[in-house]
């Protein structure tokens, strides 16, 4: 049984020019100790889907799903109170700006031992000496001192040390890191990388990694779902991907790489996401499609089987990609 | 943290000189004239207006009468009422105690209200009790303070008779005067009924002085913590598993304090001139209702010496709002 199973996931936002659809029918499959990375343009629905899971939508998100469980539980119809005893504890989240992500009035020491005073049952002393821990864990120096340290004193990549510091303090089974290096200068952002995914490997936690970054992709992660414009639309080990794509969108993703991506943005692919305004008929992707023909632009594409990567389209790319775009 | 103390200390000087001088000219500008308002309906003759006029030294140029002034303020003398002769500074004192406790209820009552009103405003925004609130903040705070005295005073004390109209206490309560405030004082004297009966006495004009101030708090506190809500840190703590009333209890009001804070310290300069009307109405012995007096009388030096002390309360109480504020701000503490 796979840790997070999630089909058909649908996320629409109640707004005052009508109803959004942020996430369009989302599928995803984690097991355990897996690192999934999930890729798109900006607007995709990647935070929103993840967001969903963990419970943290405002109310004006209408949430739908035909399976949505963790760790054998369905987190749809989770109370509340049932919820809050899952997120932060085997399910925990960082997010973009660690910066802003951190209670600019509380001492980093607060912050991570109110994450273990909530889910487990530890002394006051036993607390601080899983937090000096922790910070030794993500590789913070001088943890005492930290400790009380204010967030306004940490930089960017201490920041972000400490929010891990603080998702893993319980130990999860699943980390779900949103973007965690967009906000933070190139080379803290190869450490932080390095430091998510040594971690993975030593606690054999699952993760999956919002990026925009397919650099990140090729080094961290073992599978690939690429999603646009609130749909999955292919995904593959990360291996067969790159030298395989099969939706083209995500050729278009590749093909528009530099030669080895440090990229930080997506390379760009001509026009935008389409928005709550102008969702096209047919494939969300035919306008900006190379492939594109009538039954593109009328008929929503099928989802194609896993020897094509499910991809969502009429007409999958089926040679490797060096051949189709050489 | 000492350097901002300091640094806050220094810009005293300048607000207090110019406090001195508003005190000074601001009795002074308004027509009357102190002797015909103590002379009264007898009036009097010229010669006598000539000799008083000598006497309390109006004969003199008004620069020379500041430097007086000021030079006795420097001295700690505020000179003395023209009517009682008593010291000013005696008197301010006698009376102080009067006001303070009532601001003090005043303003207890607008923070453990309006607090919690903005909180539940904000985490349940367009929803029924946030539009209810934010209507009768708006009432609140624009309602004439008078009118909305009298109708308590009718409704409460006249029809439902729940409420005594004026002072501080029933007179058949007598004990000494051991601090000044008469919830205190009250409890300390034994006497039954003597602390009920300062608390009715105290209920009305404390509903009264913390209208302005509560729904100025409230307002304030919602939309701080409108503001703080959409902050990521939110997010983060409710990523964490904490329940709703942590997060906005603690991890948002914290955050959202700090604003509301500095609201609440300007609000003290606004609950001193609301306390002039609340006391007059009320016919609350406090400095308020002193000051009025004393402007009718045209007695000069409570009515600059009243003013300057005030004033000088209200730096105070801005002083220490300024270090509160340093205090939840770790931002500025650190600095
Ligand atoms: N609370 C909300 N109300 C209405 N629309 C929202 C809300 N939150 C997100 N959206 C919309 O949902 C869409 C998907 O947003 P999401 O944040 O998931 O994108 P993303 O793929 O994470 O993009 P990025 O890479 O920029 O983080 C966007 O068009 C966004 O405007
Ligand atoms: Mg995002």
């Amino acid at each position: 049984m796979p840790l997070l199973e999630i089909r058909n996931l649908t996320v629409e936002f109640t707004t005052a020019a009508g109803p959004f659809r942020a996430v369009d029918g989302v599928d995803a499959t984690v097991d355990q100790g897996d690192v999934l990375a999930i890729v798109g343009e900006s607007g995709s629905g990647k935070s929103v889907s993840m967001l969903a899971m963990m419970g943290l939508l405002p109310w004006t998100a209408t949430i739908t799903a035909d399976r949505m469980s963790f760790d054998g539980r369905d987190l749809r119809n989770l109370g509340a109170r049932e919820r809050r005893k899952v997120i932060g504890r085997d399910m925990a989240m960082i997010f973009q700006e660690p910066m802003s992500s951190l209670n600019p009035c509380f001492t980093v020491g607060f912050q991570i031992k109110e994450a273990l005073r909530q889910h487990l049952d530890l002394s006051r002393a036993e607390r601080h000496t899983r937090a000096l821990e922790l910070l030794d864990l993500v590789g913070i120096p001088d943890p005492e001192t930290r400790l009380k340290a204010f967030p306004h004193q940490l930089s960017g990549g201490m920041s972000q040390r400490v929010m891990i510091a603080m998702a893993l303090s319980c130990n999860p089974r699943l980390l779900i890191a949103d973007e965690p290096t967009t906000a933070l200068d190139v080379t803290i952002q190869a450490q932080i990388l390095d430091l998510l995914s040594d971690l993975q490997r030593d606690t054999g936690m699952a993760l999956i990694l919002i990026t925009h970054d397919m650099g990140v992709v090729a080094e961290t992660a073992q599978r690939v779902q690429v999603q646009y414009a609130g749909q999955k639309v292919e995904e593959q080990p990360v291996r067969s991907l790159f030298q395989s794509p099969h939706h083209p969108y995500t050729a278009a993703l590749l093909s528009a790489l530099p030669e080895r991506a440090t990229e930080r943005r997506l390379p760009t692919i001509p026009g935008v996401v389409p928005g709550q305004f102008d969702r096209p008929q047919g494939c969300l992707f035919s306008p900006r499609c190379a492939f594109a023909d009538d039954t593109c632009r009328k008929v929503d594409p099928p989802v194609q089987g896993e020897d094509m990567g499910f991809a969502r389209c009429h007409y999958p790319i089926a040679t490797p990609a060096k051949e189709a775009t050489s | 943290m000492l350097r901002y103390f300091l640094s806050r200390l220094l810009t005293f000087v300048p607000t207090f000189l110019g406090v001195t001088l508003i005190s000074f000219a601001f009795i002074r500008v308004l027509p009357g004239d102190p002797i015909i308002a103590m002379a009264g309906e007898r009036g009097v003759t010229p010669e006598r207006y000539a000799e008083l006029q000598e006497q309390f030294g109006f004969d003199r140029p008004l620069i020379v009468q500041f430097w007086d002034y000021f030079t006795g303020v420097l001295q700690g003398d505020l000179g003395q009422s023209f009517v009682t002769r008593k010291p000013v500074w005696d008197e301010f004192f006698t009376l102080f105690p009067a006001t303070l406790e009532l601001s003090t209820c005043a303003i207890i009552l607008a923070v453990v209200l309006g607090l919690p009103a903005g909180v539940i405003a904000a985490t349940h925004r367009g929803k029924l009790f946030d539009r209810l609130l934010m209507s009768s903040a708006l009432v609140g705070y624009s309602m004439p303070i008078f009118w909305w005295a009298l109708l308590l005073i009718i409704v409460f004390s006249g029809n439902l008779g729940w409420t005594p109209v004026s002072g501080r206490i029933d007179l058949l309560y007598y004990f000494p005067n051991v601090t000044g405030f008469m919830l205190i004082d009250s409890l300390l004297s034994g006497q039954s009924g003597a602390f009920g009966s300062a608390v009715k006495h105290l209920i009305l004009p404390s509903i009264v002085l913390a209208t302005i101030p509560l729904a100025v708090i409230a307002r304030q506190t919602r939309s701080a913590m409108l503001e703080v809500l959409s902050e990521d840190y939110i997010r983060t703590a409710r990523a964490k598993g904490l329940a709703p009333a942590r997060v906005n209890g603690l991890h948002a009001l914290r955050n959202a304090m700090i604003p509301v804070v500095t609201v609440i310290g300007l609000m003290v300069g606004t609950l001193l001139a609301g306390a002039i009307l609340t006391e007059t109405i009320f016919s609350w012995p406090g400095i308020g209702k002193w000051m009025v007096d004393s402007i009718f009388r045209r007695d000069y030096p409570v009515v600059q010496g009243g003013l300057l002390l005030v004033a000088v309360m209200v730096m105070v109480v801005n002083l220490i709002v300024d270090l509160l504020y340093g205090l939840i701000n770790p931002k500025i503490r650190k600095r």
